[in-house]
């Protein structure tokens, strides 16, 4: 049987990602793309770099020519369609060919709007004589050579493109004047005081600016001789480029019949409006009354459009797309999302600027959520504005943490202004060259290049900043990780959806899961180890282990190390000890030869370097239980002499500290929690950066922080809540730790956790049981309390043959004969 | 000339272990569905126990710094050198064998 025949009109980057996305679900179909410049397809964004002379023309191309023979796509470059004939279902070229499509779509884009000034064109001959627009690569040559041998340019347009061009034409000619229509310049992303600040750092680059210039004429009899404004004022000049907006390509919709308004109308599967085989993406497509000339929204546009069309998700839809944008303007820093001013006198408005330095900075906020940011000259809370503007997240309580980073993590660096060789992973030395050259092989998403480069990989700090530079590497064309909101990377489900199957199918064993939630039910080992947490979570005793899906920590219940060997870490609740349990430890050391002894941070003995053979004949010469020094689990919780010895202690910290760790001891989460007791607010105990942190107080009483860390990153806990005893401590925390255990991402850890689920929303749940659920997480916990057995218990009996077996060569195996 | 390394069901399945043969450390893994896989036992990266790794039909993830390694092909996922691989089998009698000549 004959696969149905798809046809593209556009060959830019709208058709041809769409195309891509459709392959990328094997869509079965006989492509054909008509393409009206004479290329593959190039990323027009980056016409900009080469207009500046920063980029190769060979290095804006997304696919060459191979690309197309290779999954066997006829292109027709040069070509221009120039009807639908939608009743017989064939599209007619400008060249009188002929071609039926069973699936149509159209991406034609948009083109250079050139505004109807007397003096622009000359009849019969397109533009005047040294008159650009600024569109195409074509465009962008011409303005090149032409440029080269002329001294002054005027650009008419201050918007982002107008901005991109004078800066660019600065590299050939020696004069630059920026005429714009509006009163300040990108006034449709900008208020007036940033569009200000922008226009001030743009003249220090030496391009010239005129707001409020209306342009009545272009002056010249045989080439351009300058510009002529509203008030009767002249500008000199021998070069004119138009870039003054962009208009949808609709043209061919238009003349064939189709609904078109300001771009093609389509619904929400890309379908154009009354028609069952017409589909339009990008630019000129109308969604909702929106049109978009963004890459994002395209993207978007194009998955769903491919989902759909291919079958693969025939319900697909898409919703209009958030914009927010950011983008480096003739060389400032300029990012905006949302409004740019507010709309009700309810929304709260915070502005900053410090003109002579050429920063402003304003946030808009309603009800709470972030609405709207303009971000000039110092974009370096980008990132996060970003992601509480697309997700909604609760914003931090000093609103000015949305500006400026307050003695927290250091501030971000952009990653156009730092030096190749810069290292950017300190763990695994991964340095900005690398990661721009791995994006630069083809590699767009985040979480690919991590992987393939390393970086990320160690602590995870450096995560956003790889991710920074990653989408500055890859101009715009980062690829959105679908996996990135599912629990493990190798189930394509959320976690609420996950435990959800979970539930419904009856799932006990990770291999269980692999087979009926996976398509094709491929195991995935990076995925193993949160699955395995996350049934032992939810299933409790009735869980089915499986020893293949824990991490070797879990395996043998110590943590490995570098070179192969294990630390050996035996229990000490809330940090105390005695002289018979120093002794045996001491007495075990030395028998075992132990190369070194240490305490922990979390106020224990660690016996480092321990081969995993003997891991064994330790815990039985210990006989003492497991302290947890490894594995996503509960570990320690830390504590200060509190009332019992010390002057100014208020509570008896060491007795709740103990209390606390034999309750919820060994409990897995999906991330390792660490928790703290401190008998009075000098915090010896350093409960305030714990995941869970109790401080005593004058009066009885004792405050219970969360979300609070002293590692890779730092952050102070929020206040949950105080309370009068003891057993209301126990009793919230497990509540606490239960809820962070069924919500949070796998390798989430509270500090991320809390301040993205927001401390208001978390004491309504676990304090005031707001969701009811009170009850219901106290006995999940409880039953996980219950189920605790300790796993050095495995010593005598081992749970898999060769389980403590050396993976390594630390001593001399016995050579297996040869026959 | 083959080398029997020991009965498959030394192995749990999904799991893996190392085995000294003719002087070299080699990882030999038991895939979930039954079949049998051998490489080199120490991670390139930084000498990671890879019989300590967690696997599924087709990777090793070294212990160490996660570092994926193809379990056919001995092909590193990322930026790193391969690691050997070695073709084991399993005969009538369920043991783990490894021609000899691969391993001079």
């Amino acid at each position: 049987m004959q696969s149905p025949r798809l046809v593209i009109i556009g060959n830019g980057m709208a058709g041809a990602r769409t195309v891509e996305e459709i392959l990328a679900r094997d869509g079965d179909f006989a492509v054909t793309m008509f393409g009206d410049e004479p290329y593959g397809n190039y990323n027009r964004i980056m016409l900009s770099n080469v207009l500046a002379g920063v980029e190769d023309e060979s290095g804006i191309f997304l696919n060459d020519l191979s690309w197309y023979a290779d999954n066997g796509i006829t292109l027709h470059t040069g070509t221009r369609i120039t009807r639908i004939d939608r009743a017989a279902k064939v599209v007619y070229a400008e060249d009188g060919s002929a071609t039926p499509y069973d699936k149509l779509i159209i991406a034609t884009g948009s083109r250079a709007f050139v505004p109807p000034i007397p003096g622009i064109h000359r009849p019969g001959r397109g533009y005047h004589q040294g008159v650009f627009a600024f569109r195409t690569l074509d465009d962008t040559r011409a303005m090149i050579r032409y440029a080269r041998e002329h001294e002054r340019a005027v650009v008419i347009g201050g918007g982002l493109l107008g901005l991109e061009a004078a800066r660019g034409l600065q590299n050939h000619l020696s004069h630059v004047t920026l005429v714009h229509a509006m009163g300040h310049l990108m006034n449709t992303q900008l208020d007036a005081e940033a569009g200000a600040t922008l226009q001030r750092s743009v003249e220090k680059l030496g391009i010239e600016v005129v707001v409020g210039a209306q342009t009545t004429e272009i002056l010249g009899k045989h080439s351009v001789t300058g510009v002529k404004l509203a008030d009767g004022r002249t500008i000199g000049c021998d070069v004119v480029v138009v870039a003054a907006g962009i208009r949808a390509n609709a043209d061919v919709a238009q003349a064939s019949g189709l609904p078109v308004e300001r771009g093609i109308v389509v619904d929400d599967q890309m379908r154009v409006q009354g028609e069952a085989d017409i589909y339009a993406v990008g630019e000129c497509a109308q969604h909702r009354g929106e049109t978009y000339g963004l890459v994002a929204p395209l993207w978007d546009q194009a998955k769903v459009l491919a989902d759909h069309i291919t079958g693969r998700d025939p319900h697909a839809a898409y919703h209009g797309s958030r914009v927010a944008t950011k983008l480096k303007v003739a060389g400032v820093d300029v990012a905006s999302m949302g409004l740019k001013e507010p709309e009700s006198d309810d929304d709260e408005t915070l502005t900053y600027a410090e003109p002579r330095k050429g920063v402003y900075k304003s946030v808009i906020i309603r009800d709470g959520r972030l609405v709207g940011a303009t971000l000039v000259g110092d974009v370096r809370k980008v990132a996060f504005l970003m992601q509480a503007f697309d997700r909604g997240l609760a914003l931090p309580e000093e609103r000015a943490e949305l500006m400026f980073d307050l003695g927290g993590p250091p501030a971000e660096v952009s990653p156009a202004e730092m030096p190749g060789d810069a290292q950017v992973c300190n763990c695994n030395g991964v340095s900005k060259g690398a990661i721009c050259s791995t994006v630069q092989s083809g590699c767009k998403t985040v979480s690919g290049v991590m992987d393939k480069t390393r970086a990320g990989k160690g602590c995870g700090t450096c995560k956003p900043l790889v991710q920074r530079i990653v989408e500055w590497a890859a101009g715009g064309e980062v690829e959105e990780d679908p996996a990135a909101s599912w629990y493990v990377p190798g189930v394509p489900m959320p976690k609420p959806e996950l435990m959800r199957a979970i539930r419904e199918h009856g799932l006990k064993s990770v291999s269980a899961v692999f087979a009926t939630l996976v398509p094709g039910g491929k195991e995935d080992a990076k995925s193993k180890m949160g699955l395995a947490s996350l049934l032992k979570m939810m299933w409790g005793g009735e869980y089915e282990d499986e020893r293949d899906a824990r991490f070797i920590n879990d395996r043998v219940h110590a943590n490995i190390q570098r070179d192969g060997t294990f630390s050996v870490v035996p229990q000490m609740k809330g940090g105390v000890t005695t002289p018979a349990q120093l002794k045996r430890i001491a007495e075990v050391a030395e028998k075992h030869a132990v190369p070194m002894v240490k305490l922990t941070g979390g106020q224990r003995i660690d016996l480092l370097g321990v081969p995993k053979e003997k891991l064994p004949q330790i815990w039985a010469d210990l006989d003492m239980p497991s302290g947890w020094a490894y594995g996503k689990s509960f570990r320690t919780v830390k504590t200060c002499v509190g009332s019992e010895f010390c002057r100014f202690g208020v509570g008896d910290s060491t007795a709740l500290g103990i209390a606390l760790e034999e309750r919820y001891q060994g409990i897995e989460g999906p991330g390792k929690m660490k928790l703290a007791v401190t008998g009075c607010p000098r915090n010896c105990a350093e409960a305030y950066v714990k995941d869970l942190g109790v401080v005593a107080i004058d009066g009885g009483k004792w405050e219970i922080y969360v979300g609070g860390a002293a590692g890779a990153h730092v952050r102070k806990g929020d206040l949950l809540a105080t309370v009068d005893s003891a057993d209301e401590v126990i009793t919230l925390t497990g509540r606490f730790l239960q809820y962070y255990r069924e919500n949070a991402n796998w390798l989430e850890r509270t500090y991320a956790w809390v301040p993205r689920v927001g401390i208001e929303r978390l004491r309504k749940v676990v304090v005031d049981d707001a969701d009811g659920i009170a009850a219901d997480l106290d006995a999940a916990m409880a039953a996980s309390v219950a189920a605790y057995r300790d796993p050095w218990r495995e010593r005598a009996e081992p749970a898999t043959p060769g389980q403590f077996r050396t993976s390594l060569p630390l001593v001399l195996l016995p050579q297996v004969p040869v026959r | 000339m083959s080398t029997r390394l020991g009965s498959v069901h030394d192995i749990p399945l999904g799991e893996g272990r190392t085995y000294a043969v003719a002087g070299e450390m080699v990882a030999v893994f038991r895939l979930r569905d039954g079949s049998v896989r051998a490489v080199s036992a120490v991670c390139p990266h930084k000498g990671g126990p890879l019989a300590d790794g967690q696997i599924d039909a087709e990777v090793v993830i070294c212990p160490l710094h996660l570092t994926a390694f193809d379990l056919t092909t001995g092909c590193a996922r990322g930026d790193l050198p391969p690691v050997k691989v070695y073709p084991v089998t399993v005969d009538a009698d369920d043991m783990l064998v490894i021609p000899s000549e691969v391993l001079l």
